[in-house]
């Protein structure tokens, strides 16, 4: 919206399930343009976190503001904001019914109304982008996961949305597959698209991110550059942390 | 991907009660592919030639005793002149059954979307009603419920229409007035408040598979839809509906065989159904077992050629699926 607003902005999130607490006041901004990448052990609110800021959870307390703006509860605003920010899940969530073209000129054609043959023609674009333009036709069930996980990309990019959110994106992935998602990833990163980053892979972190995030039991733990964490930690969690994933 | 849902199991409306719908969530590979049994490889067949026996004993039987009491019945039905009588007696209604099964069916699906949808709703008053209608039907039996519903019912449902008519004119409102009133119970047949029976017990019935049907796909189906702006609506129309459908395709066509066959219970409203038509000619001619044979070997021939159809159209669903 404004251009000195920051893109995402989030403040005292809170977020319980039940007696849970994932969240416990976490307060974080992204600056347009930036990458951010979140790191923590399973159960440190990373996932909630990412899935807070465009609401596919409700917080129990705290903001989010988009780009300047307030997300409330109002499901058409909601909506409305969600078709801005693109999402890539661990478990790709592509449409099985449809082919990786329809994955992704649908939402282009239901949310965005564009007419199909601009939808297919946007979708072709971001198919090459994520380089498999040839597997258009092809159903997800006959997709290996790096190429279902890279239709999942295309899908989110064909919104034009202004942030991109990535829930461990390559978690599920084969090793051999792992590296197209993240030239991906990097591309994206390179093209100027904010990103916030769930992921544990150290190589995109050091190579994309210009800030890294350590969480920990629902707080932000250390919040600085990939280098200064990698090379000098200040807290004790996160230097046992890091050693528990860096060893091998 | 497979589907494995209650395909091939005589489907009887007690088989359907909510908790007992096993509608998988879709894999993409199956933990058991039925393909590899059939197939072993040469080093499991010695010992003693398990892959032999198996098949032996899995095929259907059954099926084959199935076709070949049809075929013997329909032989006898048709070598003996009073067996071709009945049929060409019975016959009469078949146009009547069809129609009731078919208009039923297509009403009932409706309904059963309709309230499984409101079953997962979140909205409490819905979820409540769909819930409450889904409870009522299943605690009732048919029978009942079509003596309840076509007389009681629908009766009930005139006599308020009515008064509601009489109200708008006394309040001078014409045209309601006109139109309400002009219902009257003896201009309801008793083949449409059949109809009407059956939408409305099989509406609960098929709510419940579409119920298991949506609540099979998987979470992040709706969250990815969310994610990208689309609002619930949408992604249930687009998304999820379109899934959750051909996920219980197979279940819906065998409620539909066993729509076919419960048809023959409108036959005590009177309307001429084939067991209706039968009953009238068992009772005209004395000829019990012709007329009994005759009407059972129709509702075979019927329901068996159904189930085959319900079977290639799923076997045609698999093939397309990867």
């Amino acid at each position: 919206m404004k251009a000195n607003q920051p893109m995402i902005r989030v403040k005292d999130l809170h977020k319980h399930f039940g007696a849970v607490q994932a969240l416990n006041g976490v307060s974080l901004t992204v600056e347009r343009g930036r990458v951010v990448v979140i790191i923590g052990p399973s159960g440190s609110g990373k996932s909630t976190l990412l899935r807070c800021v465009n609401h596919l959870e409700t917080p129990t307390s705290g903001e989010v503001w988009i780009d300047g703006e307030q997300l409330t509860t109002n499901q058409a605003h909601l909506n409305e904001v969600r078709a801005e920010i693109g999402m890539v899940f661990q478990l790709f969530n592509l449409f099985p019914h449809l082919s990786a073209l329809e994955n992704v000129t649908l939402a282009q054609e239901v949310v965005r109304k564009r007419s199909k043959e601009k939808a297919i023609e946007n979708a072709m674009k971001q198919l090459e982008r994520v380089g498999i333009p040839e597997k258009a036709d092809s159903y997800p069930g006959q997709l290996s996961g790096g190429q279902q996980q890279r239709v999942a990309i295309a899908r989110a990019l064909a919104m034009d949305p202004k942030i991109m959110l990535f829930d461990e994106p390559t978690s599920a992935l084969d090793p051999e597959m792992i590296k197209e998602v993240l030239d991906v990833m990097l591309d994206l990163a390179k093209e100027g698209m904010t990103m916030l980053v769930v992921s544990h892979e150290m190589g995109f972190t050091r190579a994309a991110a210009d800030e890294i995030i350590f969480m920990d039991e629902g707080l932000i733990v250390e919040d600085t550059t990939p280098h200064d964490l990698f090379n000098n930690p200040r807290e004790e969690r996160t230097k046992l942390f890091l050693s528990q994933i860096l060893q091998h | 991907m497979r589907l494995t849902g209650v395909q091939g199991v005589p489907c009887t409306p007690d088989s359907l009660h909510a908790e007992e719908i096993y509608v998988p969530e879709r894999q993409t590979e199956p933990l058991i592919d039925t393909q590899d049994i059939a197939f072993q490889p040469p080093a499991v067949i010695q010992f003693g030639s398990e892959g032999e026996t198996r098949s032996w004993r899995d095929f259907p039987w059954w099926f084959v005793a199935l076709i070949l009491i049809a075929a013997v019945a329909a032989y006898t039905i048709l070598s003996r002149e009073n067996y071709i009588d009945a049929f060409n007696f019975i016959k009469a209604g078949l146009s009547i059954t069809g129609i009731t099964a078919v208009l039923s069916y297509l009403i009932a699906l409706i309904l059963g979307l309709l309230t499984g949808l409101s079953r997962i709703s979140r909205n409490i008053f819905l979820n409540n009603l769909g819930r409450l209608y889904v409870e009522l039907i299943r605690g009732i039996p048919m029978l009942v419920l079509i003596f309840f519903i076509a007389l009681v019912g629908v009766p009930t449902v005139v006599d308020g229409l009515n008064s509601l008519g009489v109200w708008f004119g006394e309040q001078g409102i014409r045209a309601p007035y006109l139109v309400l009133t002009s219902f009257s119970n003896q201009s309801i047949p008793m083949h449409a408040r059949a109809i009407v029976a059956l939408s409305v017990t099989y509406g609960a019935f098929l709510a419940e598979i579409f119920r298991a049907g949506i609540q099979s796909i998987g979470r992040g189906q709706m969250e990815a839809a969310r994610s990208v702006g689309m609002s619930s609506g949408q992604a249930m129309r687009y998304v999820i509906l379109p899934q959750a459908i051909r996920n219980v395709l197979p279940a819906l066509g065998n409620d539909f065989v066993a729509m076919v066959k419960d048809s023959s219970l409108v036959s005590v409203l009177a309307v001429r159904d084939i067991t209706q038509v039968a009953r009238l000619y068992a009772g005209s001619t004395f000829r019990f077992r012709e007329s009994y044979m005759t009407l059972a070997v129709m509702y075979l021939t019927l329901t068996v050629a159904l189930s085959l159809l319900v079977q290639a159209v799923e076997r045609r669903l698999r093939a397309h699926e990867s």
